[in-house]
């Protein structure tokens, strides 16, 4: 690569990275911007000249937001316990365990990937709300708290195990329970967290669902609870603001953590929605 | 495989095949299956077969409806609304999916390295994807507003005299949520890239080098052929993806779909027609039907790819 060539690439790296990251930045400085700020001035003012903190404790008086970062909390939580948990056990039987139906189980999944959650949401609604489960946040959960597309993943990744590791510890009298729980299953932990990752992000994130799902105020996740800023907020950018950057917080932790496991997830396991 | 013989030790170590092994309960497989089943049998299958048979009923919320046979999808055919929700939601893809195809791809040649300051930039990319609809709609609402950062840089650049209407006005309306979409996806099929190209073999790229091509001709007859499996199935991914569009135009539009409903899309049709105490749950059935018609093909065709193309 030229010297030339080689400038041009971080030029071209620099201006995506602008793109993506300015909104954020712009984000940020809009929450810290005090009333002495003009907030439509020309040219804009990137860095506040009345630099503040009263719009986070403002939009935290104002609304329950850490209400709705518990709520959202708990939907995860059940989420992404039923998902490691379920399509763990689930893609062990699938992928080691013969039994009459296998195929015929594996397929029911298959064809559960192939309905896009928008084309039965409603159903799902009327079964809910027939259930007693409409405006819980159990609801909320209960829909997502196994994806198909986990046991599938889960399935392929017990399928790599070596046949010779669980015979060993067949002949040695493992029944098949001690053989998941000791041999197989930490066989596959990076692919469990890959799950437990992605389904804590779609639970976290979901909006559709809860939108549906959810009336009352107390039990708004915070996807609800942000979409409701900007009715309240209309007319101050500053708060909402401020709402998103608090929202930010507790996802971008997660990322930083875990970072190795949202790219080995999409590496390994294809495609995720 | 119905024998029931308990957990025992087999004898003689020789345990091979089927014929001597300890055999496990036949029920054990089931109840290792039976959480996961369960939700998915009871949360998605019976749903798909209930939105079926509402499709073919007049239900309500409230009441449960009689049998009209293929009347709601007559009654679809003639619908402005489902037509203006069907055209925003083909535009969508029609727009978005070169630009998820391109421009990740582009974006993955550029910082695909060992570098520290690779490292950094691939995470900034993919920094975008981790956050909620909610959240990228409520940033870029800000941006876009008619006294947003945009209108007051072209303002003051003297581009503009009058603020854009970026949230107003149909067709830009549209155009700015599929900027969101792209801005947030961008990150996302990129890393899906940089595995692939991880893939292709070194030596296509140092004997390229030997014919003396640079970093464009390199990545036009290299990468580019070397990625065309995953650019397929980006295409047919993103396809999916950008016809279920729902949050960012909700948030974008308020959550009103615009002036008349004039940006609303499939989803948010969906969501407007089956909720709410008026919810007419037959008629929603049957768009949900021809959702699921268009896409359930794509999402075959997407499985199909992927289980042919590694994956092992």
């Amino acid at each position: 690569m030229t010297r030339a060539q080689r400038a041009g690439r971080y030029l071209v790296l620099t201006g995506f990275f602008l793109l993506l990251a300015g909104p954020l930045l712009w984000q940020l400085s809009l929450s810290v911007k005090g009333p002495g700020d003009d907030l439509y001035a020309q040219p804009p003012q990137i860095i506040p000249s009345d630099p503040t903190l009263d719009n986070y404790t403002g939009v935290l008086d104002r609304v329950p937001v850490l209400s709705y970062v518990w709520n959202s909390g708990l939907v995860a939580l059940i989420v992404v316990g039923g998902n490691v948990a379920g399509a763990t056990l689930a893609g062990y039987a699938l992928a080691r365990l013969r039994f009459r139906f296998r195929g015929l189980v594996t397929g029911l999944f298959v064809v559960a990937l192939l309905v896009p959650i928008e084309a039965i949401i409603i159903a799902q609604f009327l079964l809910v709300r027939s259930t007693g489960l409409a405006d819980t946040l159990l609801g909320v959960a209960l829909p997502t708290a196994v994806g198909a597309l986990n046991v599938l993943l889960m399935r392929n990744a017990f399928q790599s195990i070596p046949n010779e590791l669980e015979e060993a510890a067949r002949i040695d009298g493992a029944g098949v329970w001690q053989r998941f729980r000791h041999i197989c299953a930490p066989q596959v932990r990076g692919v469990m967290t890959v799950v437990a990752v992605f389904s804590f992000v779609g639970a976290w994130n979901d909006f559709l669902w809860p939108l549906i799902v959810l009336s009352g105020e107390e039990n708004y996740t915070l996807t609800l609870g942000l979409n409701r800023l900007r009715g309240t907020f209309v007319s101050d950018p500053r708060l909402i603001a401020a709402g998103t950057i608090i929202a930010l917080v507790p996802i971008l932790a997660v990322f930083a953590l875990l970072q190795r496991y949202f790219f080995r997830g999409l590496q390994a396991g294809g495609i995720k929605g | 495989m119905t024998t029931t013989t308990t957990i025992t030790p087999s004898r003689a170590g020789q345990a091979r095949g089927g014929a001597d092994r300890t055999h496990d309960r036949w029920w054990a497989p089931w109840l290792f299956l039976a959480p996961a089943l369960l939700i998915v049998a009871v949360f998605v299958l019976f749903p798909f077969v209930n939105t079926l048979a509402l499709s073919v009923t007049d239900a309500t919320l409230l009441k449960p409806g009689q049998f009209i046979g293929v009347d709601n999808f007559v009654r679809l055919a003639g619908d402005e609304r489902f037509r203006t929700a069907m055209v925003n939601s083909m535009l969508y893809v029609v727009c978005v999916v070169p630009v998820m195809i391109a421009a990740p791809l582009a974006l993955a040649a550029l910082v695909n390295g060992t570098t520290r300051i690779l490292g950094f930039f691939r995470t900034a990319y993919y920094l975008p994807v981790v956050m909620s609809s909610v959240i990228v709609g409520l940033i870029w609402t800000n941006l876009l507003d008619t006294r947003g950062l945009i209108n007051q840089l072209l303002g003051w650049l003297g581009v503009i005299n009058e603020p854009i209407g970026f949230l107003s006005d149909r067709w830009l309306t549209l155009i700015s949520a599929m900027v969101v979409t792209v801005w947030t996806g961008l990150g996302y099929y990129m890393v899906i890239y940089l595995a692939a190209m991880a893939n292709i073999d070194r030596s296509l790229y140092e004997a390229a080098a030997m014919d003396g091509a640079g970093p464009f001709r390199q990545f036009r007859h290299v990468t580019v052929p070397g990625v065309r499996a995953t650019s397929a199935l980006i295409g047919l991914f993103s396809s999916v993806s950008a016809f279920r569009v729902f949050g960012e135009v909700y948030v974008l539009t308020g959550g009103t779909g615009g002036t008349g409903g004039q940006n609303i899309t499939v989803t948010m049709l969906i969501q407007q027609e089956g909720t709410g105490l008026q919810a007419q749950t037959g008629y929603a059935g049957a768009i949900s039907m021809v959702m699921f018609v268009l896409l359930g093909g794509l999402l075959a065709a997407q499985l199909w790819f992927q289980n042919r193309g590694g994956d092992k």
